[in-house]
């Protein structure tokens, strides 16, 4: 078995929830404290991750590695499952690295009402779920760490929120509650119908994978519904995407942060790594509706983008457009379009979590995220916040030699020749897919040059004008600096990405027939 | 015929317990009184004791009419371990208000001695004395608070609505004996088999009764109504009995009644109970939703969570052992699942209400900032009500999910999808408390919360457990998997 040291993954996933118990116990008064062990124990999480990163055997991506496997509820036959392959790996470290930074800008910039303290420590919370959604290989370990991250994201949108932020946290937290009980039903038919077809562990996300679709047509039509409606809430596809831009406006920066670099991902990751392989007829006849939400989405979130006045409301939609490009990805049902869809997410996970740093630094500066009250000049004023604003709006519009272009050029490329089954009957809808997602970039260009030139361009309004607005800070570089890095790195050699993803693509692909 | 006194030692200890509790508090005087909880605590205990031992053991004694095998153990224990934590939130409570407490620990041992005898009782008769000896004490414990106007209309309203659902369980048991000739629940399934397709209706209507006696008991729509009012008026430490202990109770009765001696007619009785399920959770979520009083509000909560008891119920299939076992498994799991959280929600109440009267929800306002603790066992409790990580509701959700799956019909689906809508509906009340508690600031010069230790402890305990069973849900469920409710017969 490769990389046999199961330990040190479930070392790493786990290690936060010390850090939180570690945080807890500090005595509430030191802030200062707190706000460095959450530095230290993100880090020495990441540390980990990177360990897990440098043993991690590229050439056979395509395999499970650091497995551990245990068994857990022996009454159900859940097993404790835990492995990473090239598909995780990334959303892996994803996880680990923007956790760190949001640690390390939570040391100087922390939302009213303060209390640094519960506010790590349901951060590192958060952090075990999300982690463990990417590494669990168990559907009722995938379930739990799936759930997990509910309670944390509710408290932070409801104690360090904007002012609607009770109608915000309620509002995600039942949605998402109401999706995920759905998605709970269809993996107990899976688990009732695999146990028939004679599959040895039938929570086993690889034993079920490996046995190419299991049960009837209509089961796996029906179960694919149950498990769309839990992971198309998250993701979000429109018309599901409602409690998004309320929860990402009211949000902390932290949190939109999070939510937007790695929760929403939590959903795209699910479609490929459980509905498409375990449910593959299924997944075959929702397709073309899940490319055609997906540009709905595109087009819809571009519309709404164009008529907001509050910047953060703005990215919040934005992310709606860049997922649409994710699922239309995934709706090819081939390799590319699921590399698409992967790279897509990093891509989005870096790009529009840098954005959401930004539209918070914003407000910290001018108090209002209204682009008419901000006026212009922000080039002038603030010259290095305005030129990063710039570079990261044009990565967000998908400019080549930028992380954000790859993504969403290869899921347009993959749509025009989507998987043969697909290709046969759909031909023409596909291409009309891809006629208007394309439509849709040249949308997405609009409104993000538009708000550069809102904000940035012109001279300071007389409000601002004498205002002593500060460039930006050190901790704000320490802590965008890996981001940018990794916007331009992606851009350039979007290899990177691929080439640890593509074993573990083409085998998973494998099993639905791409 | 010789009694086999090593299957009945519980309840003996039990009895014993509570004639000592009665007599100790006519010797004991002022202060002293509050010894009886310490002393039904012990009893407690070493009824634990006695029962454990049981585990594993397929025993029967006076003609087959009382039986003890897993089934009935793990309700035994979880009785007992109710017991205990209830004693734990009633010793401040009580002590400080003087009243009656002799009489109260006497009463409340009392009801749990037919608690006890519930789950083993396979004949009607011993059924029905069983539920009489738990509810009988607790018609006086409602009312225990005298020159409280509500404690006396809870009384009241409990003892009419009681009184009358037991006369017609007592009508449908003497029909049901005319038809068949028999009080045992096995011989009943029998004579009942020989019927075939076309019962008369007037045997299926007196098997209709026997079940409404139970569901009055359970407090499912539309036997309810006595629930609210009861439950706001008495003292907190008996609502948290009738609605964790005694409902308990009602259901292992019912599965007794339903899965073993009317099992031929499931037909019937499965679809009729379905729908009991869909009307209790539904009214009383939305009911819930409109409380103020946090008593009511857990109260009405409570009456929800039998209609989710209920769904495993609806799944019921003549002949079909697979599922039934699906069934009553989910169904007992969830009630475990439920008793400590649930008791744990209770105990916090009386916390807050302690010295204070605090009950609203508007008094747990702050509650993050007065007294972490609190704020974080009660979040806990709530979350698990629900069904949210990091608590063991998440696994009593997903025990009755799994039954319906398992059973994949039509009505299954149809009970799942109002169970999906209503725990969100739920949850939409619980954030509420968990909002109230968190963001919003409490009033100026509103008095501390003083637990005491007494109570903070069994509270610690209940989040413990709450927090473990989330992790590991393998120390219920791979018990109550191997619980088999017909093979004692």
């Amino acid at each position: 078995m490769l990389n046999d040291q199961g330990w040190l993954l479930s070392l790493a996933l786990f290690f936060p929830l010390i850090g939180a118990a570690a945080i807890v116990a500090m005595p509430s008064g030191a802030e200062q404290a707190i706000k460095r062990a959450g530095v230290l124990f993100s880090g020495i999480t990441l540390a980990l991750t990177v360990a897990v990163m440098v043993g991690f055997d590229y050439a056979a991506a395509g395999e499970l590695q650091f497995e551990t496997t245990v068994t857990w509820i022996e009454a159900i036959g859940a097993r404790y499952h835990l492995g990473i392959d090239g598909i995780s790996l990334p959303l892996f470290a994803l996880t680990s690295l923007l956790t760190f930074l949001c640690a390390i800008y939570t040391t100087k910039i922390i939302p009213k009402p303060g209390k640094p303290k519960a506010f790590l420590a349901l951060m590192m919370l958060l952090q075990v779920g999300m982690a463990g959604t990417f590494l669990a290989f168990d559907l009722v370990l995938f379930f739990v760490f799936w759930e997990v991250v509910l309670v944390p994201m509710y408290f932070m949108i409801g104690m360090w929120g904007g002012p609607r932020r009770e109608y915000a946290s309620v509002k995600f937290f039942l949605y998402t509650l109401f999706g995920s009980v759905f998605m709970l039903v269809a993996f107990l038919s899976i688990y009732f119908v695999a146990t028939d077809a004679g599959i040895a562990n039938p929570w086993d996300i690889v034993e079920l994978s490996e046995a190419a679709g299991i049960g009837s047509y209509t089961f796996q039509t029906l179960a694919f519904l149950g498990i769309f409606l839990g992971f198309a809430i998250k993701v979000p596809v429109w018309p599901f995407h409602t409690w998004l831009p309320d929860a990402h406006t009211e949000a902390p920066t932290v949190g939109s942060v999070l939510l937007a670099g790695v929760l929403l991902k939590m959903g795209t990751y699910g479609f490929i790594r459980i509905a498409l392989p375990i449910l593959p007829e299924g997944a075959l006849r929702f397709a073309p509706l899940i490319g055609v939400l997906g540009v709905i989405g595109i087009i819809y979130g571009s519309l709404a983008c164009l008529a907001q006045t509050d910047v953060k409301r703005l990215i919040a939609f934005s992310s709606v457009g860049h997922m649409g490009f994710v699922m239309l990805g995934i709706s090819a049902m081939n390799t590319t379009g699921i590399q698409a869809a992967l790279y897509g997410n990093i891509a989005h996970a870096v790009v529009t979590g840098m954005l959401f740093f930004l539209a918070g630094s914003l407000h910290e500066r001018y108090h209002t995220r209204e682009i008419s009250e901000i006026g212009g000049g922000m080039l002038v004023k603030m010259p290095r916040y305005g030129a990063l604003l710039v570079f990261v709006s044009m990565a967000s519009l998908g400019l080549p030699g930028l992380a954000g272009f790859w993504g969403e050029f290869t899921a347009l490329w993959a749509a025009r020749s989507p998987a043969p089954a697909l290709a046969a009957n759909y031909s023409g809808l596909y291409l009309g897919l891809v006629i208007f997602g394309a439509i849709g970039t040249v949308l997405t260009a609009g409104y993000f040059l538009w708000l550069i030139q809102r904000v940035g361009l012109g001279t300071p309004s007389e409000r601002w004008a004498d205002e002593p607005l500060s460039d930006v800070m050190t901790v704000e570089w320490v802590s965008w600096l890996p981001l940018l890095a990794l916007i331009l790195i992606m851009g350039i050699f979007p290899v990177i990405i691929f080439g640890v993803q593509d074993p573990a693509v083409t085998n998973l692909v494998s099993f639905f027939g791409g | 015929m010789a009694i086999d006194f090593g299957a009945i030692a519980p309840e003996l200890v039990l009895t014993a317990t509570a004639i000592l509790v009665l007599m100790v508090d006519l010797v004991l005087t002022d202060q002293a009184k509050q010894l009886a909880n310490p002393l039904s605590a012990i009893g407690a205990l070493v009824a634990l004791g006695f029962t454990l031992p049981l585990w594993g053991d397929e025993r029967s004694t006076f003609g087959g009419s009382f039986v003890v095998n897993d089934y009935a153990v793990v309700f035994k224990v979880v009785f007992l371990v109710s017991l205990l934590a209830i004693l734990g939130i009633s010793w401040r409570y009580f002590a400080e208000s003087r009243f009656f407490q002799g009489e109260y620990y006497f009463l409340l041992l009392v009801s749990f001695l037919g608690m006890l005898i519930m789950p083993s009782a396979r004949d009607l008769l011993l059924l029905f004395i069983a539920l009489e000896t738990v509810s009988l004490p607790g018609f006086v414990m409602a009312g225990l608070r005298k020159r409280d106007l509500y404690s006396s209309e809870a009384a009241i309203k409990f003892f009419l609505i009681g009184v009358l659902s037991v006369a017609l369980m007592l009508f449908g048991i003497s029909m049901m004996y005319g038809f068949t000739g028999t009080t045992s629940l096995s011989g009943i399934a029998q004579a009942l088999g020989q019927w075939g397709a076309s019962p008369p209706p007037l045997l299926l209507a007196s098997l209709l009764l026997i079940i409404v006696g139970f569901g009055f008991k359970i407090s499912a729509v539309p036997f309810h109504f006595w629930a609210p009012d009861t439950y706001a008026g008495s003292p907190i430490p008996v609502a948290a009995m009738l609605a964790v202990a005694s409902k308990t109770a009602g259901f292992a009765g019912l599965i007794a009644v339903t899965f073993i001696a009317f099992e031929p007619f499931a037909g019937v009785w499965a679809p009729a109970l379905g729908v009991l399920a869909i009307l209790t959770m539904t009214l009383g979520n939305l009911v819930a939703m409109q409380q103020r009083d946090m008593v009511r509000l857990l109260a009405w909560s409570s009456v929800a969570q039998a209609g989710y008891m209920l769904i495993p119920f609806g799944l019921a299939v003549t002949g079909n052992a697979e599922v039934n076992e699906a069934a009553v498994q989910a169904t007992i799991f969830y009630i475990a699942a439920y008793a400590i959280p649930n008791i744990g929600a209770f105990g916090v109440v009386v916390a807050i209400n302690r010295r204070t009267g605090y009950r609203s929800i508007e008094d747990f306002a702050g509650l993050g900032g007065r007294h972490p603790f609190m704020a974080v066992a009660m979040t806990t409790f709530l979350l698990s009500l629900g069904g949210a990580p990091p608590t063991v509701g998440l696994w009593a959700k997903f025990a009755i999910v799994q039954a319906g799956a398992e059973s994949g019909t039509v009505l299954a689906y149809v009970l799942l999808f109002f169970l999906i809508v209503n725990s969100v509906i739920a949850f939409y009340y619980y954030l509420k408390v968990v909002w109230v508690m968190w963001m919003r600031e409490g009033r100026e010069g509103m008095a501390p919360v003083t637990p005491g230790v007494n109570l903070s402890l069994v509270t610690a305990a209940l989040v413990f457990g709450t927090v473990l069973l989330f992790v590991l849900p393998g120390l219920i469920a791979d018990t109550t998997v191997s619980t088999d409710l017909v093979a004692g017969l």
